[in-house]
């Protein structure tokens, strides 16, 4: 295919074709940018809890009357909600679960040097940790549908109210991070409390409450702490049952809970999908949001190929027909529009790679995006080199079938 | 001849109905998409008290040590003041009007038989609250100074939460029971009654508030609340080492919003001199070890900035949106130059017949206008869909993305200045076509 006469038509519609190769240009710099955040979000939106995510609901219950007894009243609720069918097991905890954003964080050091050190400075320093603390009554470990990896569960006997707990079971992640290539059971915790706290056992997976930085999310910690210490009137049960029964089961449960104390304020209640949706909502969102874009703007792309092409065609029915009357084929003429479109995208390509390089970099700069990975880009120019080849199909179909006859008439 | 040049521009439109129709499309796509954003943007950084917010003012200590290092994705303790500074600036009257503050959560019972006892959020104040933002009141009136320092059991009920309580009876003079949970009501009796009144955004909430969605149902004196150990519900941040005192009155925990009004330009300047002057002070006994000079008077706008209220992927979407417009906009110049152009003979006989140059220019120009309306219509609709899709999703500021007046004729007229913007190139261009050459060829 010869282009020396693609190029000089092209310099003839110098303006226009500029246009169109600016708007390819910002097109690939958004559309790169625009599918880097998306494959970010969404992986962001994936991220592992540790949990039986699908089979568990959370009820708040707050209590109104003074002087009740937190654990007594505890104890009886459990029982009548481990009584509904379908309810598989049942514990009481403060509210904390992952991806919750009820949280509480807690500096932790792997020796009582650092701890010292970390008291003097005021920071948590290098060797030390702020894992997120989950706390509940027995039988957190199966309800949650945990995987200890390592050690045991909770004896009864551990269980402490107000106190500070003697055992933690800690998750894989901070294990490491406290005791690298050592065997963490057994190992001593040290958070400023009167005795150090030992390490009982390891869940390979569990998320905090919130994310704070990536890498530490999974730095979590388990007390055999009962609900309704300092926090007296407040209790969330978290029930486990099949993914199929959590609505009836919640319903059952506000209705139970009522029952055995109807002065209390009882929450609707939520499976934890529902929680964790909520966390992710804006990111979801920005998600649907993002797609929408990346294809309007793409959608927006194509329709100025497709016009544009079409006016050319019109433009040159009459050089088309002298063309075909001095012997070129229809695939030459299908051909040098496509030729023309593929000069053109790749001129908007060349330019919205360095765009897009540049945006990224800003985008950095203001958002806390992470650098755009270079392999975007030719995968960006692929894309737009496709659908200026299907824009301008049409229009390149339109010309190949003008007839040679065309070239006798005049206008 | 302006209607002549209309009739043109719609043969000629129609000429190419849907080439036509594209641009529109285009055009309405991108003017929909940025009026969505720009609206919910415009929601978003609305003055909370217009007309009195240019004399309102945040003093800003930072009491925190120096080796205090910010953990990420916390709130910054020195954005809230610790009751011994906040009582300081309180005591000093450096200002027109000064009041510090806490949001709280409470349990209310009430006495009427059908109610059950149920939480409710307000404010812990001083007496300053209600006359420096222009709390509007229904029957009686606020708490003076003289409460605060007694520590008076005094109330201010919000319109609504009056109304569940005491139905159409006037409830000022009566009693309401207040409390924890868990632990025994106070009475507090109840000496105002004000409209529902939410600034949008909640400029004085801390942090840990939703700015665009709560609302305070009580009032009642700061000092009451220390007494009585009321909950409070905002951020409560420590550093260094307690001494077992209680963390409501601690040196080392912040956990207060401080407001101050100053009416003029060197009242302002002199208020911030105060505070450099306090920090030194501090400073020189030890309780401050960071300089003086970190002191810092903001104003209510500047405030709401470093609160950050907007969320980054709000401002994220404007900037997609207005990209997209601005491809759209590139997208109409190239097909109208392609258009005009084509039209080259048309022009050249109109040249003929002597119509002047600006005559040419003003003829493209309105058929560019024309698509731009259409466009700006179609964005319209298209916004309306946007703001109406933002306004089901469960974000503190969703339910206030709507339009006003100002907002719908500034997007009609982004649309037509947009399409204007970009007729001009294509019909400059075509005014130029020479005649003669034109004239030949056909």
């Amino acid at each position: 295919m010869e282009i020396r006469p693609i190029l000089a038509t092209l310099h003839k519609h110098k303006l226009t074709a500029i246009l169109l190769t600016l708007q390819v240009a910002f097109t690939c710099a958004i559309v790169c940018n625009v599918a880097f955040m998306i494959i970010h979000r969404a992986q962001r939106v994936s991220i592992r809890t540790g949990i039986a995510e699908n089979q568990l609901s959370v009820i708040r219950v707050e209590g109104t009357r003074q002087g009740a007894n937190p654990q007594a009243q505890h104890a009886e609720d459990l029982g009548a909600l481990r009584a509904i069918p379908g309810v598989e097991s049942v514990v009481a905890t403060d509210g904390s679960l992952p991806l919750s954003q009820n949280s509480s964080f807690y500096g932790v050091c792997p020796t009582q040097q650092a701890l010292e050190r970390a008291m003097q400075v005021q920071s948590l320093g290098a060797a030390c940790v702020q894992p997120g603390v989950y706390v509940g009554s027995p039988g957190l470990i199966a309800t949650l549908g945990l995987d200890l990896v390592d050690g045991r569960d909770f004896r009864a006997d551990e269980f402490v109210q107000d106190d500070d707990p003697p055992v933690a079971i800690i998750s894989q992640a901070l294990a490491q991070r406290l005791y690298p290539g050592q065997n963490p059971l057994g190992k001593e915790l040290y958070t400023g409390a009167k005795n150090p706290i030992r390490v009982i056992g390891v869940v390979k997976t569990l998320l905090a409450a919130r994310l704070r930085t990536p890498g530490t999310d999974d730095y979590t910690m388990i007390y055999p702490q009962l609900p309704g210490g300092r926090m007296s009137a407040l209790v969330y049960y978290v029930l486990r049952s099949a993914p199929q029964d959590r609505e009836r089961v919640l319903k059952a449960a506000r209705a139970t809970l009522l029952k055995v104390d109807p002065s209390r304020i009882v929450g609707k209640g939520q499976t934890y999908s529902q929680i964790r949706a909520r966390y992710f909502q804006r990111d979801t969102t920005m998600i649907g949001l993002l797609i929408a874009s990346a294809l309007g703007l793409l959608f927006v792309t194509a329709l100025g190929i497709t016009g544009l092409a079409n006016f050319w065609v019109q433009q040159r029915t009459r050089s088309i027909g002298i063309r075909r009357a001095l012997g070129a084929t229809r695939g030459n003429i299908l051909h040098y529009f496509q030729t023309e479109n593929f000069l053109i995208v790749t001129g908007g390509v060349v330019l919205g790679v360095v765009l897009a390089i540049g945006l990224n970099l800003l985008l950095m700069k203001h958002y806390e995006l992470p650098r755009l990975p270079l392999w975007y880009l030719p995968i960006g120019a692929v894309v737009l080199w496709l659908l200026g080849q299907l824009a301008v199909l049409s229009p390149a179909l339109r010309a190949s079938n003008v007839p040679p006859v065309v070239a006798t008439r005049s206008v | 001849m302006f209607g002549y040049y209309i009739d043109l521009a719609w043969r000629s439109l129609k000429r190419t109905p849907v080439l036509t129709a594209l641009m529109v499309l285009a055009i309405g796509l991108g003017i929909g998409a940025s009026m969505t954003m720009i609206t919910v943007l415009h929601v978003m950084t609305e003055d909370p008290l217009p007309g009195r917010s240019a004399h309102l003012y945040v003093p800003h200590l930072d009491p925190l040590p120096v080796t205090y290092q910010q953990p990420e994705n916390a709130p910054e303790p020195n954005d809230s003041l610790t009751w011994p500074d906040a009582m300081a600036l309180l005591r000093a009257h450096r200002a027109t009007r000064q009041a510090a503050m806490a949001g709280g959560t409470l349990l209310v019972t009430p006495q009427r038989a059908n109610l059950q006892p149920f939480d409710i959020n307000g404010r812990y104040a001083t007496s300053d609250f209600f006359a420096m933002f222009g709390v509007p009141f229904m029957a009686g009136s606020g708490w003076t100074a003289g409460d605060d320092v007694t520590h008076a059991h005094v109330v201010v009920l919000a319109e609504s939460l009056a109304r569940k309580l005491f139905g159409d009876a006037n409830p000022v003079g009566q009693t309401v029971e207040l409390g924890n949970n868990g632990s025994a009501p106070n009475e507090f009796r109840v000496i105002g009654v004000t409209r529902d009144w939410a600034p949008r955004p909640m400029f004085y909430e801390d942090s840990a508030g939703k700015p665009y969605s709560d609302a305070d149902e009580f009032f009642l004196p700061l000092t009451a609340s220390i007494d009585l150990k009321l909950d409070f519900n905002g951020n409560f941040m420590g550093w260094g080492r307690g001494s077992g005192e209680s963390w409501r009155t601690s040196p080392r925990i912040s956990w207060l919003q401080f407001w101050v009004q100053l009416d003029t330009p060197e009242q302002v300047k002199a208020y911030h001199q105060f505070l450099v002057d306090y920090s030194a002070e501090q400073k020189a006994l030890g309780r401050f070890q960071r300089p003086a000079t970190n002191a810092k008077l903001y104003s209510m706008m500047g405030w709401l900035a470093h609160e950050n209220l907007v969320p980054d992927d709000v401002r994220l979407q404007f900037w997609l949106a207005i990209g997209f417009l601005g491809v759209a906009m590139l997208n109409i110049v190239a097909l109208l130059l392609a258009k005009f152009l084509r039209r080259s003979s048309e022009i050249s006989v109109r040249r003929a017949m002597g119509a002047r140059k600006r005559d040419i220019f003003v003829q493209f120009g309105i058929e560019s206008a024309l698509i731009g309306v259409a466009g700006g219509l179609l964005g319209l609709g298209i916004a309306q869909i946007g703001l109406w899709s933002i306004r089901q999703r469960p974000d503190d500021y969703a339910h206030l993305a709507s339009m006003d007046p100002s907002m719908l004729i500034g997007t009609v007229l982004l649309a037509i200045v947009a399409s204007v913007l970009a007729g001009l190139l294509p019909a400059w261009r075509a005014c130029r076509v020479p005649p003669a050459l034109q004239l030949k060829t056909l």
